[in-house]
């Protein structure tokens, strides 16, 4: 039997973690804001690069359009109109930080060991679940030599026409929920964010 | 087994795949760096006629290896560092303008007959579009890309450490952030017309005439044209450079090689934006087809494609032989109180006109007329209100 572990894929995944982490930790260390801001930036790269891995590229676009393309820029933007320091700022960094990070990492840590743990427990994940037909939501594993030959030919057959990527990433996914399932959520997040748009005028307001 | 996605290439990918990859990368970057060597002398050339001087007449024929002597020339000097300079994120700052620029041509189709086919050639054995990528996400994929561009301006000018780039590059960014919202509110309408985010969907979209230029009405063009052409920092928008005021805006500092990216990156831009308005709003490689199967399939939807890129080019250049710059609030009232409300107002009456004529029920001719006029007085009552606001402003001494 083929097995559903998909080693490229994996090893992919490690090398851009191992980008995040490094460069999130480069992000509250450097002295130097702009490069923070920039570290800041291959964090998000990073984080839309394990959504192109995972099919989202809808998400992935998304993710480079408005984190990167707009929020960092403008992070960017009131560094420069304020003051643009070049060089380091000591004051960025200091000793008591220390502590307060590690003791926030451990706390993090802990939370998101125990939510993987506690919501998969010892679950295998399986990719065809994932990617190709939800309904056969029981492992890969379980089924028999013949019903796995038939989910590799119904995949096969899917991926030959060319027109499926699997449930997850599609455009029209991403919109029938948010425009059906989720409608009213959406709708409040937009009267928020509008709230939070008239806020800004009011207080830039002169008179 | 096979994966139904494949991004790392790990399912059975033959030589011939890897081969037409390879082929369409190699073409692709090497047509972008012929076409800018033309660009650049294009551009003088033609400045030069319209201004009644000769231009670029030394290097071979009509001046035409300009381009080259220039390149070799920047290729030898000396490349200088400012002391005060941030040294990583200065030599990073030409690359980030530079691979943006480059990307967003991947995924404009620059042939395949359309009109009477699928768009796809033959290559190699394989059936493929004649462009690098074809994303589901093609578009999104390009308003990403140039947004994305706005890091080499802005780096560039922080990096060097002088106040003259500093303010070029805040101007640049603040232009280019504007103007972006306008841009992508233009590009909403084609793509509430096409009902595709893929690019190759909307060339398809487009075929037998079915052009976005005429089918979105003109104002979202206009709208695209006019938001591309700041998007660019091109005259009339060329605020970011300003030679009088800022020397040569967030460049000033750069030398040799490094400003030699910055212009290919700046003309390469031209070039992608010409291609992508192409793509969006005149049909892509559409146009009549006649003749015998290969002209069909290779020659004529190419040669369509850059019939009207040039023409993008030459308007380009003919804006900044014909138009004073604009002042920076100028450029900030047209983006923010003009261009916006304008591309999200007709957005909307795309949007109306599309339900009415998916519902016979509905008057459609009704639905246009009372739309048009809705927007129309729309614009005039917004334009009369900033009138009053601009008059209060004088009268209170805020603004000249």
């Amino acid at each position: 039997m083929e097995t559903t572990f998909d080693l490229p894929a994996n090893i992919a995944f490690g090398v851009i973690a191992v980008a995040i982490i490094v460069a999130a930790i480069r992000v509250v260390t450097t002295r130097n804001i702009v490069h923070a801001a920039l570290w800041l930036v291959v964090v998000l790269g990073g984080v839309g690069a394990i959504y192109i891995l995972l099919q989202a590229e809808f998400v992935a676009v998304v993710q480079y359009l408005v984190y990167i393309g707009a929020i960092v820029v403008l992070f960017l933007f009131g560094i420069m109109l304020t003051r643009a320091p070049l060089g380091e700022m000591l004051d960025l960094t200091n000793r008591t930080m220390r502590v307060g990070a590690i003791i926030t990492a451990v706390i993090l840590v802990t939370i998101m060991v125990f939510s993987v743990v506690d919501s998969f427990r010892d679950e295998e994940v399986d990719f065809i679940a994932y990617s190709g037909d939800v309904a056969a939501a029981q492992t890969f594993a379980d089924l028999s030599a013949e019903e796995q030959e038939t989910v590799l030919d119904e995949v096969a057959a899917i991926g030959a026409e060319g027109t499926d990527l699997g449930p997850v990433g599609r455009t029209e996914t991403v919109s029938d929920s948010i425009f059906r399932d989720y409608l009213i959520p959406f709708e409040v997040i937009s009267a928020l964010l509008l709230a939070a748009l008239i806020g800004a005028i009011v207080i830039a307001r002169r008179d | 087994m096979t994966p139904l996605v494949d991004p790392l290439l790990s399912g059975p990918i033959g030589l011939q795949e890897i081969l037409v990859v390879v082929f369409k990368v190699v073409v692709a970057f090497a047509f972008l760096m012929v076409a800018v060597m033309f660009m650049v002398w294009f551009e003088r050339k033609l400045i030069g006629d319209m201004q009644n001087r000769i231009g670029p007449n030394r290097a071979g024929p009509w001046g035409i290896l300009q381009t080259l002597a220039d390149g070799v020339k920047l290729f030898f000097k000396e490349d200088l560092l400012p002391d005060n300079a941030d040294r990583f994120v200065f030599k990073l700052a030409p690359y980030l303008a530079l691979i943006p620029a480059f990307l967003i041509f991947t995924v404009v189709p620059v042939g395949g007959n359309y009109s009477t086919g699928d768009g796809t050639v033959s290559l190699f054995g394989e059936e493929t579009l004649l462009q690098v990528a074809d994303p589901p996400v093609g578009v999104l994929f390009v308003l990403a890309m140039s947004s994305v561009a706005v890091y080499g301006v802005m780096l560039a000018g922080w990096s060097s450490g002088s106040k003259y780039p500093l303010l070029g590059s805040v101007r640049a960014t603040a232009q280019m952030i504007s103007y972006e919202a306008a841009l992508s509110l233009s590009v909403l309408s084609v793509i509430l017309l096409s009902g595709t985010l893929s690019t190759s969907g909307i060339v398809a979209e487009q075929s037998q005439w079915n052009w976005n230029l005429w089918l979105t009405g003109f104002i979202p063009f206009a709208i695209f044209l006019i938001s591309g052409t700041a998007e660019l920092n091109r005259p009339p928008f060329d605020l970011v450079e300003a030679e009088q005021e800022l020397v040569g805006g967030f460049h000033t500092e750069y030398s040799a090689v490094r400003f030699a990216l910055f212009f290919l990156a700046e003309f390469m831009n031209t070039v992608t934006m010409s291609a992508i308005i192409v793509t969006l709003f005149l049909g892509g490689p559409n146009g009549p087809m006649f003749g015998p199967e290969w002209l069909q399939s290779w020659v004529l939807p190419s040669l369509w494609f850059f019939l009207k890129l040039f023409v993008f080019l030459f308007v380009f250049v003919w804006f900044r032989a014909t138009l004073p710059r604009f002042r920076y609030d100028q450029l900030m009232d047209m983006g923010w109180k003009l261009l916006i409300p304008a591309a999200l107002g007709w957005f909307l009456i795309l949007a109306g006109i599309q339900v009415a004529s998916d519902n016979d029920d509905i008057n459609l001719a009704l639905v246009v007329i009372v739309g048009v006029a809705i927007f129309f007085a729309g614009m005039g009552l917004l334009m009369l209100a900033m009138r009053s606001s601009r008059r209060q402003r004088q009268l209170s001494g805020v603004t000249d």
